[in-house]
């Protein structure tokens, strides 16, 4: 006799989570402000010079609460890129999109988005800018093109 | 500190467990280890349960696993170190019977990743490391991250895409040995080539799976381990090291700081080299994780793990063999368990008992390396027969 193959039991719980988080910026609100102007900035301490990003409050090198605001001049290097083509369930309504690390010549690194390129034709090593952006939502935020004339393969 | 053995392990099977619930799986877990090392709850000095959680409905599991497993009043914690969760749990159990506080410990791993759907997984995931910094606009997942060092890996020294996929094939061939592995089937290097992607250069077969499963390990003193056992398996050394939350503070894409400063310090406290290792485990969430584990341990050098892979360095015969059990990649990764995973199947190696997966042990020397989170944490474990 054929035996139908059992669905396990599982209780289906009827209380649904829902979580909504709101992140205190009050700190370095400034950067957000800064963004919504078109401006990239970040901070550095104003004691010992280490430069952050992203922006902080307190410096990790030192320990001083003394921070400065500088700008970024958006001019970056790709250090690493990938392609999300499985993704998170709050982005599954997007398309694919690329991810990459671009290091700033201010000597920090920046994770972001990845616009006007593919993994066909990036590089590790082109040259890139950093520009402010707008995501899918209509938040203000980030994010890396390649540069003008940095054509990827042919930019070594 | 006193020296410590490892005298009893135990694991459930691991894969999609939707016919236990987190008690009934760590349970699994409990009672081979318990009835390996011939102990009773009311022997057990101090536990410590390894989980991430969030995917399951408990919110404090430590509790709910030892009430279900008879533990009370033994004194408890959960341990959270991402994907190592599992090692930071036995080193607190160790740490607990090193100091002399107990003569018997015990660390439980346990997760249960596929009670809620798989984006929904993938998205927890994906949130660690700085949330708001890295995910919340970006959408980044923790394939991603991994590819990210994938793809620095392979401009910089021309790692391919096939030396990724030899990772899976290798590791798909002794997860088809291991009974407790979620796949149990071997894959040919075309299949793994021709899986679609995940995160650009990974794909599906460069990615182990959401699994469900526990893993638990018995400690005991010199004193208590001689009486319990004659195949003890010594602690020889613990390593841990962190890094940054954000990836993007790290000063390259090549390596995890982590792996290369944890594995040195248990290697300087063990006294031995990694020439001296019979057989490790390696912490294999993504094929490129496992080459740069290769470099990062120091089995091979910097840039040269895809080679190790293609030489077949780390299979049985190979200089050292490597995740015999099948890996995270074949075995599954269920996150907190992994840690307990690893160390039980090092013992069981160093004892002699894992069939036609046994490593030839030369210098009764056993490691296991596991990561939590992208480089995040790191715990290296030295296991000896002396």
């Amino acid at each position: 006799m054929a035996l139908k193959p059992e669905q396990p039991r599982t209780f289906k719980s009827a209380r649904e989570l829902r979580l909504r988080y709101h992140i205190p910026i009050a700190k370095t609100a400034r950067f957000w402000d800064e963004l919504e102007n078109g401006r990239l900035t970040t901070t550095r301490c104003a004691k010992c010079g280490a430069i952050f990003f992203p922006p902080v409050a307190d410096c990790s090198e030192c320990r001083s609460s003394q921070m400065e605001w500088m700008p970024l001049s958006g001019e970056a290097v790709l250090q690493a890129v990938t392609r999300i083509d499985i993704k998170p369930a709050s982005f599954a309504e997007e398309e694919p999109y690329l991810i990459a690390i671009g290091k700033l010549k201010e000597g920090v690194n920046v994770l972001a988005r990845l616009v006007g390129t593919s993994v066909e034709v990036a590089r590790i090593g082109m040259s890139l800018i950093l520009r402010p952006a707008r995501t899918r939502e209509g938040n203000v935020w980030y994010e890396f093109a390649p540069a003008v004339g940095s054509r990827g393969k042919n930019s070594g | 500190m006193r020296r410590v053995a490892v005298v009893g392990v135990g694991s459930s099977r691991f894969g999609r467990r939707d016919d236990a619930n987190l008690s009934e799986l760590a349970f699994e877990a409990v009672k081979p280890a318990m009835d390996e090392a011939g102990v009773d709850s009311k022997d057990i000095g101090f536990a410590s349960v390894g989980t991430v959680g969030t995917w399951y409905e408990e919110p404090l599991p430590a509790v709910v696993v030892a009430e279900y497993a008879g533990l009370n009043p033994t004194g408890l914690v959960r341990c959270e170190a991402a994907c190592a969760s599992g090692s930071g749990a036995f080193k607190v159990a160790h740490q607990s019977v090193a100091s002399g506080e107990s003569e018997i410990a015990m660390a439980i791993g346990v997760e249960k990743m596929t009670e809620v759907d798989t984006p929904t997984t993938i998205e927890l995931i994906g949130r660690a490391g700085n949330y708001l910094w890295e995910f919340e606009n970006v959408g980044i997942t923790f394939a991603g991250y991994y590819a990210l060092y994938a793809s620095a890996h392979m401009a910089q020294y021309g790692t391919t895409e096939e030396q990724l996929a030899m990772v899976a094939v290798k590791n798909h061939k002794y997860g088809a040995m291991n009974p407790y592995a979620h796949f149990q089937k071997e894959i040919t290097l075309e299949q793994a080539l021709g899986s679609p992607f995940v995160a650009w250069p990974l794909r599906v077969y460069s990615c182990c799976p959401v699994s469900d499963g526990s893993a638990a390990i018995i400690l005991a003193s010199e004193q208590a381990a001689k009486k319990l056992t004659d195949t003890p398996v010594w602690v020889k050394a613990i390593g841990t090291a962190s890094d940054t939350a954000n990836l993007s503070k790290r000063p390259d894409y090549l390596g995890l700081r982590a792996t290369m400063q944890a594995s040195k310090q248990a290697y300087e406290r063990a006294g031995v080299s990694p020439t001296d290792i019979d057989v490790a485990e390696v912490h294999d969430c993504f094929t490129i994780a496992e080459i740069l584990a290769y470099e990062d341990l120091g089995f091979c050098e910097k840039g040269s793990g895809g080679r190790m892979i293609e030489d077949g360095e780390t299979y049985i015969g190979g200089r050292v063999p490597i995740n015999l059990d099948g890996g995270l990649k074949a075995k599954g990764h269920p996150l907190g368990a992994t840690g307990c995973m690893m160390i039980a199947e090092v013992t069981r190696q160093l004892r002699g008992e894992a069939g036609k997966r046994q490593a030839p042990i030369k210098n009764g020397l056993g490691l296991a390396h596991n990561v939590g989170g992208t480089g995040h944490y790191c715990y290296v474990t030295i296991l000896g027969r002396e």
